[in-house]
């Protein structure tokens, strides 16, 4: 406790510090209070409204196509930069050290980060030292490279937990703002209420505005069930609304979505948190709590799964927007630090566009 | 937590202590974890490959100052060159002579673009222009509803059609003249720089509004793709400047060195926090540092000052000013910090907190134990500690959940405080006395800093627990 103490008389005194400064300008003052605090106006849980949707529309745009798109076929467009590295090292005679500079700059422009790219090419060394590959063969050397990546993902499934019990599985989608967790949700509902299931959707995000506008959009098209709070108000509750509705309507699946958040803000993980609990609670069945990434995302990516995890047991990632020229390599650096595995993949905007992971497939994307 | 680039470079130059100057083998091994460091802040690789070059040129041979270590020295130097890199022209706004000026934001999904359009028309509402928002992301569900929310919330009429991007800029254009607003910002739907049909219609979008200014809305989380992102904006729309997001969570922000060196414009603004106020003029210095990873004082004292009660600290300064600061001021203090997040997030923002102290497990909890006892003495205690005997300080441990070993503790360390803030206290009185000279009392507030850093760590880190 003594180390506590004098953090604080650190921070104190530099507070102290910065409050002169800011006494001396005479600014505005008023401390903001957080938006976890209660607020008045804002209506309790009973507020929530539900509404149905009986009859889907679906628009001819999002109509779900006959075969499932895999990776491949959508990302083919956006190859080029790395691709060229990688040829490069086929293209040259043996291996040396040039070969992994190349390989080693590939991986990181494809964000997969220095200590994983350093690791990964680490062990290729080895097994180049020891005989198990051929130094005069960079077309062997580069097929290691990706066995290697494709064996980090060992053991995963592309596919969503349903729970065994009797209550309403319940999927929880968390994550940084703008990622894409609500188009996720709903194109999920879709797929979901297609392959036969009754969805509920939980429009969590509460304070983003128009938020669950844009769910209920979605909930539309999927005709699916949507529960709504009111602006502001306490996304446990409307989760544990949408649970009980489910619950008693005999439905089989509720998506659950938050409003977008910093990992670095301690009052909206707190939040999140207790949202967490409140899904978890009977008759509700919580079988995963996706965390939802943007592929555009860089070596941050670490430090958000990290949190997320710390905060609410995330079970494995969606990776949205892989189809831009960003590889999302920070996947690989995820799941060697973390161990979370990769279970959709976003690939265009379309609902047919999420994708399971398929190891194989994003490896052999990163390398073009 | 990443090791900040000091401590790094420290160990490279122990072993070079008595030389004066930098050999080329020690440039080298720095220049590695410079290019390390650059990286895991994502800035793009060829970037950094440039900006080494530059370093390199101007640490070999330099001759070393004598009131820096090289460590230092180096760090200078980087910090310098990123500087320079991240910052150059700053962008003035300059208004159509007839108006409106006409303002369009782009960029990648969920970069931030509709809030950021929101937020700038408060900012141009506040420089006493008349703004007016144009939604033409008629793609995302709901977008231009999340506009018109902001906009009522700010106060700006928000105008929208469900027609198609080209027609609804004209006719926004239009009523915007009609009702005489001199700024208008257009707010466009999310896009990937490969989707040839939608860059298309946002290209005849900017044709149709001969924007005055354009902005490339990038995330500050963004990873190495931002430089061909950036690229193809700016192919397709000629960008005037940056707008960098989400700059409140804990990414480093190397994404807005590699758009900044990519586009050759100007990073404009930065978007700090979920509420609509949270939207500042980009400062190139506090941004390098933070890259770097060295901390950002400038930053805690604005989030000091947007967190801390005025009516709170003005109380403190005055107990200051008059020497009396009593362990009241210092709950009050503590409760003041609560507030703005856990303790090792604030000291990650400190410059030049030791190694030791970063690196130390915190467990905020403590705090809450620190409240409980000074909760537990009676006001007459927390006015003069000197009262406190042995039953009474049995007494406040038995309140308080606590071991009187660690009631003395505090009381220990609450002392040395004290003589640390008597310290404070007469250059607060000179400081408060001299009112509306602001650059002034930052720089006096800045030295202090690092006093008041230096007296407590250095003598109160003994065995801790």
């Amino acid at each position: 406790m003594t180390l506590v103490i004098v953090l604080i008389v650190v921070a104190v005194a530099l507070l102290v510090s910065a409050g002169l400064v800011v006494s001396t300008r005479s600014r505005r003052g008023a401390a903001l209070e957080g938006r976890g605090a209660p607020q008045p106006g804002t209506l309790p849980s009973t507020a929530s409204t539900i509404s149905a949707q009986a009859e889907p529309e679906p628009s001819p745009r999002f109509e779900a196509e006959a075969a499932r798109p895999v990776m491949r076929d959508r990302l083919g467009r956006a190859r080029g930069l790395l691709a060229g590295y990688f040829d490069q090292v086929r293209g040259r005679k043996g291996i040396d050290d040039a070969t992994f500079e190349e390989l080693e700059e590939a991986l990181i422009l494809a964000d997969v980060g220095v200590a994983t790219t350093t690791r990964v090419l680490g062990d290729l060394r080895d097994k180049l030292h020891s005989g198990a590959l051929s130094a005069t063969d960079p077309t062997a050397l580069l097929q290691a490279l990706q066995d290697d990546l494709v064996a980090m993902f060992d053991g995963d499934v592309g596919s969503l937990a349903y729970g065994d019990g009797d209550g309403p599985t319940v999927w929880l989608f968390v994550g940084v703002n703008g990622v894409g967790k609500t188009t996720t949700i709903g194109k999920l509902a879709l797929r979901e209420t297609e392959s036969g299931r009754s969805v509920v959707l939980a429009a969590g995000d509460t304070f983003r505005a128009a938020a669950g506008e844009q769910l209920e959009s979605w909930a539309e098209r999927a005709g699916a069930r949507i529960v709504r709070g009111s602006d502001g108000a306490d996304p446990s509750s409307v989760i544990f609304d949408a649970v009980q509705h489910a619950a008693s309507r005999r439905a089989g699946l509720v998506l659950a979505d938050t409003a977008g958040r910093l990992h670095t803000k301690v009052n909206l993980m707190d939040e999140l948190r207790k949202v967490r609990r409140v899904a978890e609670r009977p008759p509700g069945q919580l079988t995963e709590v996706l965390l939802v990434l943007d592929a555009t995302t860089g070596q941050n990516g670490v430090v958000q799964a990290r949190q997320f995890t710390e905060a609410v047991g995330v079970t494995g990632i969606v990776l949205t927007k892989l189809d831009g020229t960003a590889k999302g390599g920070v996947v690989l650096a995820i799941r060697s630090e973390l161990g979370l595995p990769i279970k959709l993949v976003g690939v265009g905007e379309a609902p047919a566009d999420l994708v399971p992971f398929d190891p194989a497939e994003f490896v052999s994307v990163l390398f073009g | 937590m990443f090791d900040t680039l000091t401590d790094r470079f420290d160990a490279i130059f122990t072993r070079l202590r008595g030389r004066g100057r930098l050999g080329d083998a020690e440039v080298a091994e720095v220049l590695r974890e410079i290019r390390v460091a650059l990286l895991e802040a994502d800035v793009n690789l060829v970037v950094v490959r440039d900006l080494l070059e530059a370093i390199r040129a101007r640490c070999t041979g330099a001759e070393l100052a004598k009131h820096l270590t090289p460590a230092q020295q180096v760090i200078k130097v980087v910090n310098e060159e990123l500087t320079v890199t991240l910052g150059g022209e700053a962008l003035k706004i300059s208004y159509a002579s007839k108006p409106p000026t006409v303002v369009l934001l782009a960029g990648l999904q969920g970069s931030g673009k509709t809030t950021a359009s929101a937020k700038l028309a408060r900012w141009f509402r506040q420089q006493g222009r008349h703004p007016y928002l144009i939604g033409a992301d008629l793609q995302r569900p709901a977008a231009v509803e999340q506009l018109r929310v902001l906009g009522a919330e700010i106060g700006v009429d928000v105008f929208s059609e469900p027609t198609d991007p080209v027609s609804v800029v004209r006719s926004g254009l239009a009523e915007a003249r009609r009702l005489g607003r001199d700024v208008v910002i257009v707010d466009t739907a999310g896009r990937l720089a490969i989707d040839r049909v939608l860059m298309d219609e946002v290209r005849r979008v900017s044709e149709a509004l001969h924007p005055d200014y354009t902005f490339f809305v990038v995330d500050a989380m963004t990873g190495q793709d931002a430089v061909q992102t950036a690229e193809a904006f700016h192919q397709a729309l000629q960008l005037d400047g940056i707008i960098l997001t989400k700059v409140d969570g804990d990414a480093r922000g190397g994404a807005a060195l590699s758009v900044k060196q990519v586009v050759g414009r100007p990073i404009a603004f930065l978007s700090t926090g979920e509420r609509v106020a949270d939207f500042e003029i980009f400062h190139p210095d506090r941004l390098a540092s933070r890259i770097l990873g060295m901390g950002d004082v400038l930053s805690l004292i604005e989030k000091a000052e947007r967190e801390y009660d005025e009516e709170v600290t003005g109380q403190t300064i005055e107990r200051l000013q008059a020497g009396t600061f009593t362990l009241d001021d210092f709950l009050d203090q503590l409760r003041q910090l609560k507030k703005m997040g856990p303790l090792t997030g604030l000291l990650s923002l400190m410059p030049g907190v030791p190694k030791e102290v970063r690196d130390a497990k915190v467990d905020d909890r403590d705090v809450g134990k620190i409240e409980a006892i000074i909760c537990s003495m009676t006001p007459l205690e927390r006015t003069d500690p000197t009262v406190l005997d042995g039953s009474r300080r049995l007494r406040i441990a038995h309140g308080s959940g606590t071991s009187t070993t660690e009631v003395n503790n505090l009381l220990r360390q609450f002392k040395e405080m004290q003589k640390m803030m008597r310290g404070i206290g007469p250059m607060a009185k000179l400081m408060g006395g001299r009112p509306g000279n602001p650059s002034k009392s930052s720089k006096g507030n800045r030295k202090k800093v690092k006093g008041g850093r230096v007296t407590p760590s250095s003598r109160g880190l003994g065995p801790t627990r």
